[in-house]
């Protein structure tokens, strides 16, 4: 097969969680005022002081303006012209156990191939989906609580450990912090929390699923991991979208803690609706996921596969504050047909001998273009901190695009950074050799490309790692060029 | 004072200045520097929210009325008070300029081989209209950057050089620029235009030095038009004083196979900016740019550079070293950028940063844009202090630690001093380095 017969056949391939699930929702009418946002509230039983802080956000959100500094370019939001809280309706009368959520909800899960059936009696992983804006499920939820590990959706933490959320809740990614995360704190209607006791380490790996079903529905929900001292706990998250042909907002805030000697693994896998091949629909991904490294010894590591969204635009960082705190990045970033992406890391080293490592990998293909841009800081009192970056560039086709933009801050001259980054193609003869060995050239550049991601998979768990690699597959077979 | 208001006052004065001069008003240039006054007028100078100019901050700039003064009011000082600067008979012509105009008594165009010009700007532009209207003007970009619009609109004098189709000049040529700080704080606005012709060959070496410790503000422009085949090498070295301010842009434009080969030392000034970069606007251009900075005491040298791949199968360089100690601060931005028809392109980019002291700080950006897919990029960013084991090493040998470290940091720089292969200017690089370094008096000896 020619190759531009096989980027055609690829880039068509249709997106395979286009489809769309017929659950009636209960929606807030579009727009945003602070009547929304008491109805949200409202319907979310939420106590004064949830309700207080939400305006707070909302009131600073409407000073600010709509950042325009990444390296992409889409049309104008209109902030007026979305659903801020859909849930399905037979939430409304919240479930007590799985059994009674509607069971086309239940089916959406398990065409995604999470069934809380099944996760329930053979893997080892606990998820908590969301749907829309509500928490659908909780699986596993007794077994970890035996071990008084929190695991639920945000709406059930405020009811049930409002104290918890109080203290932890825009601790480290505050109201104001920019613009998409104070208009998550005014809006935002579920999420996951996590609570890890002190000294406890989490014997499963927890997960949430998001799916945006409803249309013109935004999506944006809060995350908030808390691990006590000496605590371990892993994290994944799985996103996926109905193919719309109208652009459908996401702007999340993860907020994670880590106290004393904790450690927390943060995985994601992202395979939001990336848009068709001339660029429309898809989902608009501006995520902020901070991850605070309190205590002494505490570790936070990033991993991320970026496949899906028409634009991306996040930047998971640790604030290494903790001294001997440790920070790491991990990501493969995949842009093909028209999509975008802007996504990187911050790494700022506050306490002493602090250290982050960071590897990413861009694989640009089609008409996408790919940036990173990260930035690590190390502030006055760092002694002896160090980083390690890597950033490699794969392009795949002559109309792609890959960028860098690293920024380095160094104010102690203790410290050591490093950077590096490369840029290259997939060699005509690294293809040559696997044809002439029988292997077709979409295997060849899958294998490629899978090898050139090796170091990010070999981060990410088990089962998330085969589904990343299947996944860009996907997105990826085939653009050779 | 508003920002406006003194931009505005900078405007009266060159009002004032040309109605003292109606014949330089109709010159071909006018219509230029009309353009680029109309640009500074709304550009302003760039603010901290722009991302060229986010670490470093002209607020000490602001601050300061500066005047730009004629040609009347520049004194040249003697011959005997500038002798550690002039290189005289060793270079293949001198030209030398006192707050941003010719000063001829001090210049010396010795024995140049027949068709090159060296010569003041001023002189050129109207008896050389035909070389130079095609080129002046059009490499540094005024109609978005405000220090090139303020220079281009204060255009009028620097150097003029030109290297005829085939002609090699072997000994540099050395271009002087002086400026004195005086009562009040002063602006010099030198402008040069270098043209080498097909196949020719050249070094240029340019000088900027104070000759008090005023406080006064050079902001240069060089342009620069490398032809085919052509090869190009460019020296500046900035040593102006402490509380100077020094905004420098060197743009080059190149032609196919062409090489342009540019190290810059910026040593000098209380605030120095340097923005270099090249088009590599024909097949199989080569281009370098390497640069060293030191900064010391509260000095902030910020070095921006930009690599502009548009043909296919050209090749880059780039080494930027920085050694800061006390409060310094170092800023560097590296771009390079692959246009998507630049296949097969190849460059490099580094940055090494020494930090020697607890309050120094460097700010680096090291940055590629590639939009063609058949190429070979890469950079690297290094941020450390001096390697203990060779510190160790050294003084397991008797060396005392400070010599020893010493020694070291002056390794780190020689890297990029040895790259000039001109005597003279090599020493006085040398001189300028140990007469930096913590102790430097006592290795000396050594080196």
């Amino acid at each position: 097969m020619s190759s531009d017969a096989t980027i055609e056949k690829f880039t068509k391939q249709e997106y395979k969680y286009g489809f769309t699930t017929d659950v009636e929702s209960d929606a807030a009418p579009r727009g945003l005022n602070e009547e929304i946002i008491r109805l949200i509230s409202a319907k979310k039983e939420e106590p004064e002081f949830l309700l207080e802080w939400r305006l707070k956000a909302f009131r600073h959100w409407q000073t600010m303006e709509e950042p325009h500094w990444p390296n992409v370019k889409y049309p104008a939001i209109d902030y007026q012209n979305i659903i801020y809280y859909s849930a399905p309706k037979s939430m409304t009368n919240r479930p007590k156990s799985l059994d009674e959520v509607d069971p086309e909800v239940v089916r959406t899960f398990e065409k995604l191939g999470i069934s809380l059936e099944e996760q329930k009696r053979i893997t080892g992983v606990a998820v908590d989906a969301v749907f829309d804006s509500v928490s659908v499920a909780t699986t596993f939820r007794e077994k970890l609580a035996e071990l008084g590990i929190i695991f639920c959706s945000f709406s059930e933490a405020v009811r049930e450990h409002p104290e918890l959320v109080r203290k932890y809740l825009g601790s480290v990614v505050p109201h104001t912090d920019n613009f998409f995360a104070a208009l998550n704190s005014a809006v935002f209607s579920d999420g996951s929390f996590c609570y890890v006791p002190k000294g406890v380490r989490c014997p499963m790996e927890l997960s949430t699923y998001f799916r945006i079903n409803a249309i013109d529905t935004g999506q944006f929900e809060r995350t908030l991991i808390v691990a006590e001292e000496g605590s371990t706990v892993s994290y994944l998250e799985g996103c996926t979208a109905p193919m719309r042909d109208v652009n459908q907002l996401h702007a999340a805030v993860v907020e994670l803690v880590a106290l004393d000697r904790a450690t927390i693994k943060y995985s994601t896998v992202q395979n939001w609706y990336p848009g068709d091949e001339e660029g429309k629909g898809g989902i608009f991904n501006f995520v902020t996921k901070r991850g605070a490294c309190r205590g002494k010894g505490s570790k936070i590591s990033w991993t991320q596969v970026e496949t899906g969204s028409a634009i991306t635009w996040k930047y998971p960082g640790c604030i290494l504050q903790g001294d001997d705190s440790v920070g790491e990045f991990y990501s493969v970033a995949l842009t093909n047909r028209r999509q975008q992406a802007d996504t990187g890391t911050k790494m700022i080293h506050i306490g002493k001998n602090t250290r982050s490592t960071i590897v990413s990998k861009g694989i640009s293909a089609g008409r996408g273009q790919n940036t990173y841009r990260g930035l690590v800081q190390v502030m006055k009192g760092a002694e002896n901190a160090r980083n390690f970056s890597q950033c490699d560039s794969m392009l795949i086709g002559d109309k792609c695009g890959a960028h860098t933009f690293p920024y380095v801050d160094v104010r102690n001259p203790t410290a050591t950074v490093e950077h590096e980054a490369t840029t290259s193609k997939i060699g005509e003869d690294q293809v040559f050799y696997c044809n002439q060995r029988g292997i077709s050239t979409e295997d060849a550049v899958n294998m490629i490309v899978n090898g050139f991601c090796k170091e990010i998979f070999r981060e990410l768990p088990m089962e998330f790692a085969v589904e990343a690699q299947k996944l860009l597959s996907v997105s990826l077979e085939g653009s050779v060029g | 004072m508003a920002e406006k208001d003194k931009t505005q006052t900078y405007l009266q004065d060159l009002e004032r200045f040309r109605r003292a001069r109606p014949h330089e008003s109709e010159s071909w240039v006018e219509p230029i520097r009309r353009r680029a006054l109309s640009r500074f007028a709304e550009l302003g100078l760039p603010s901290p929210r722009e991302e060229d100019w986010r670490q470093t901050n002209l607020a000490p700039l602001r601050r300061l009325a500066l005047r730009w003064s004629g040609p009347e009011e520049a004194a040249a000082p003697k011959r005997t008070e500038v002798r550690d600067l002039l290189f005289g008979g060793e270079a293949a012509a001198e030209i030398v300029f006192v707050a941003g105009h010719h000063a001829p008594e001090l210049s010396s165009i010795g024995d140049l081989p027949e068709g090159a010009v060296v010569e003041s700007l001023l002189d050129g532009v109207e008896k050389r209209k035909d070389l130079l209207v095609d080129h002046l003007g059009r490499y540094a970009d005024f109609e978005t950057r405000s220090f090139a619009a303020w220079n281009t609109a204060f255009l009028r004098d620097g150097a003029f050089v030109f290297v005829p189709e085939g002609l090699a000049i072997d000994k540099p040529i050395h271009l002087l620029y002086l400026s004195r700080g005086g009562s009040e704080p002063s602006v010099a606005h030198p402008r040069n235009l270098i043209l080498v012709g097909k196949g020719a060959s050249a070094t240029v070496v340019e000088t900027y030095a104070s000759l008090d410790d005023g406080t006064f503000l050079t902001n240069a422009v060089t342009e620069i038009r490398v032809g085919e085949g052509a090869s190009l090498r460019h020296i500046k070295l900035q040593e102006e004083s402490i509380r100077a301010f020094h905004v420098g842009a060197l743009q080059a434009h190149q032609e196919r196979s062409s090489r342009f080969d540019s190290l810059s030392f910026a040593f000098g000034a209380g605030l120095a900016r340097n923005d270099a970069g090249s088009v590599l606007d024909g097949e199989g251009a080569e281009c370098v740019l390497d640069g060293l900075y030191l900064g010391r005491g509260d000095q902030l040298i910020d070095n921006h550079t930009v690599i502009q791949h548009a043909r296919p199968h050209g090749s880059s360089r780039e080494l930027y070293k920085g050694i800061l100690t006390d409060r310094a601060r170092g800023v560097f931005s590296g771009r390079i950028v692959v246009r998507p028809d630049a296949q097969k392109t190849d460059a490099k980019q580094t940055n090494q940063t020494l930090l020697l002291s607890a309050n120094a700080a460097v700010h680096t950006k090291p940055q590629l844009e590639i939009y063609a897919d058949d190429v070979k990029c890469t950079h690297g960013a290094t941020v450390g202090r001096l390697d203990e084991n060779a510190v160790f090493y050294l003084r397991s040998r008797g060396i005392e630690e400070a010599a020893a470290r010493s020694l070291l940091t002056y390794a780190f720089a020689a890297d990029l001093v040895g790259r000039v292969d001109w005597a003279p200017l090599r020493k006085r690089l040398e001189e300028l380095l140990v007469a930096r370094l913590p102790l430097g008096e006592e290795i000396r000896g050594a080196l």
